[in-house]
């Protein structure tokens, strides 16, 4: 802050304190014309208005509150540059990127500069950071057992996965997959879903309305549902087998999916967006694109592995 | 002695002009300093102006009134920024004309939404958001679906936020009616939301 500013700031802020001081000290003079204790002359349906100095109480704790103004000023940041003996911060300022962010964090933890944000952040990480170390050492599928690393995953998940995938995990109709079933997109290891919750999946279902037209996709229909038992027209289903080489590329010769795509397997009648005869001609129709959005940057590695684990303990 | 104080309890005119001295005493510390000062001034490094269809969108944000619910202001408490991520820095406001900073959290805040979500996600969520959060209390705006956007306004709105400084080219401003012509208010809010808090990198 310049020097002007803080000197307009100071000039300001000092002048109505010692104001207020003035003030205070000219109403405790009897100014009314009145002798003290007598009436004004007012009096409404027999309540007459004296005139009573201010309440002592009152008047000493207007004191106190000025002359614990100047302690609060001297020590935190109120005058500009002037004052803040303690260097206090509620956090750091003028950051222009995370990285800058992250260094001068760092650089206050060195310094011992008063951040409140950062001591905040501190005092948490060493709490904290201890346990999940802990767990970050232990493979999912083991710490999949530790009832306490799982009501951690539990409250995580909660907060940042229920929105889509819901409270109890199960998903909802319209592409976000349930977690309970065991049946998986992208593979259900727990370096697998650790992978996914760190970079996010990006699903692509083309569009085969162009390619097909709109009776081919009626026939492939009719193919894909039978894969999962479903009884649908023979001679339907017998031109959409020979259209299926198309879809064989991701889901498979035997439509049994392929992990490293993140294409579903369509023999299992669990559906991502609807298995009724209608939703799968519009998902073949217009195509699918689902996301999972990446939660690197938000949770961190460490709560991830966490996060991990409640998710594959759901449905081992 | 006469009652001095009674020439301000007795006329309206003066004890206003002094209310009003009163609080601009406040404001000149709080608010004027702030408006000179750098930080305030300079955008983040990854900053980028709102692209037509997303300042199409938060016109739409505006007009639903989704302000009055959601705050866009993480402030710098831990119980904040491990539910929202990084704090909100002034930087990243520079060419908000005007805040939509919000001071009423009905719902969570929004200003590190982008990414946070799909935007099939979104779809869903503002069509419904009970399809998705069964304990929502937020209603649901189906008709964005179902308005498109003309572009009409869309190149003179840019005109007025380059006025505030918001760097757009001409190029920019020219191609702008293109951008969002025949799109929905659906996608231009989703656009808008997906774009929040993702500058700070």
């Amino acid at each position: 802050m310049t020097m002007f500013w803080t000197i307009w700031i100071s000039v300001i802020t000092l002048g109505s304190i010692i104001g207020c001081y003035v003030l205070l000290r000219w109403c405790l003079k009897n100014n009314a014309g009145v002798p003290e204790g007598e009436s004004m002359g007012h009096e409404f349906d027999g309540i007459e208005e004296l005139n009573n100095p201010l309440p002592k109480w009152w008047t000493y704790l207007f004191y106190v509150c000025i002359v614990w103004s100047f302690f609060y000023l001297a020590l935190f940041p109120g005058l500009g540059s002037f004052g803040n003996l303690l260097g206090w911060k509620s956090s750091n300022q003028n950051i222009q990127s995370l990285e800058e962010s992250r260094q001068m964090s760092a650089q206050a933890k060195e310094t011992g500069a008063l951040v409140k944000y950062d001591r905040e952040m501190q005092f948490a990480e060493e709490k904290y950071s201890p346990i999940f170390e802990a767990y970050a050492k232990v493979p999912v599928e083991e710490l999949a057992k530790d009832p306490n690393a799982l009501k951690v995953g539990q409250r995580l998940f909660a907060q940042n996965c229920s929105q889509c995938h819901g409270s109890d995990a199960r998903g909802q109709n319209g592409g976000f997959p349930n977690l309970t079933d065991d049946d998986w997109l992208y593979g259900g290891s727990g370096e697998k879903i650790k992978e996914t919750l760190l970079n996010g999946r990006k699903a692509a279902m083309p569009a085969w309305l162009a390619a097909m037209g709109e009776q081919g996709i009626k026939e492939t229909v009719a193919y894909v549902l039978s894969l999962s038992g479903r009884d649908t027209n023979m001679e339907l289903r017998k031109a959409g087998k020979a259209r299926y080489a198309a879809c064989a590329a991701c889901h498979g010769q035997d439509g049994k999916g392929n992990q490293l795509l993140g294409a579903p397997n369509l023999t299992d009648n669990i559906w991502l967006y609807g298995g009724s005869e209608r939703a799968v001609t519009e998902t073949l129709t217009y195509g699918r694109n689902g996301v999972m959005p990446a939660f690197k940057d938000t949770l961190g590695e460490h709560k991830i592995h966490v996060v991990a684990t409640y998710v594959y303990s759901l449905s081992n | 002695m006469k009652n001095t104080h009674e020439l301000i309890e007795k006329n309206v005119g003066l004890l206003t002009v002094l209310i009003f001295v009163a609080i601009s005493l406040g404001a000149m510390v709080q608010i004027t300093p702030l408006m000179f000062q750098q930080q305030t001034m300079e955008p983040v490094k990854d900053l980028r102006p709102y692209t037509p269809l997303e300042l199409e969108g938060r016109d739409i944000y505006i007009r639903e009134g989704c302000v009055g619910c959601h705050s866009q202001m993480i402030r710098p408490f831990r119980a904040e920024t491990e539910r929202y991520g990084h704090y909100s820095v002034a930087g990243e406001s520079v060419w908000e004309h005007p805040f939509l900073w919000g001071s009423k959290r009905t719902g969570p805040d929004l200003a590190r939404v982008g990414g946070r979500y799909s935007d099939q996600w979104h779809i869903v969520h503002l069509r419904n958001p009970r399809d998705v959060v069964p304990e929502s209390n937020m209603p649901g705006f189906p008709w964005l679906e179902e308005n498109e956007l003309t572009g009409e306004l869309t190149a003179k709105k840019m005109e007025v936020f380059r006025g505030f400084g918001v760097p757009y080219t001409d190029e920019d401003i020219a191609g702008a009616k293109e951008a969002v012509k025949g799109k929905t208010e659906m996608q231009a809010l989703v656009a808008y939301l997906q774009s929040l808090g993702t500058h700070l990198k």
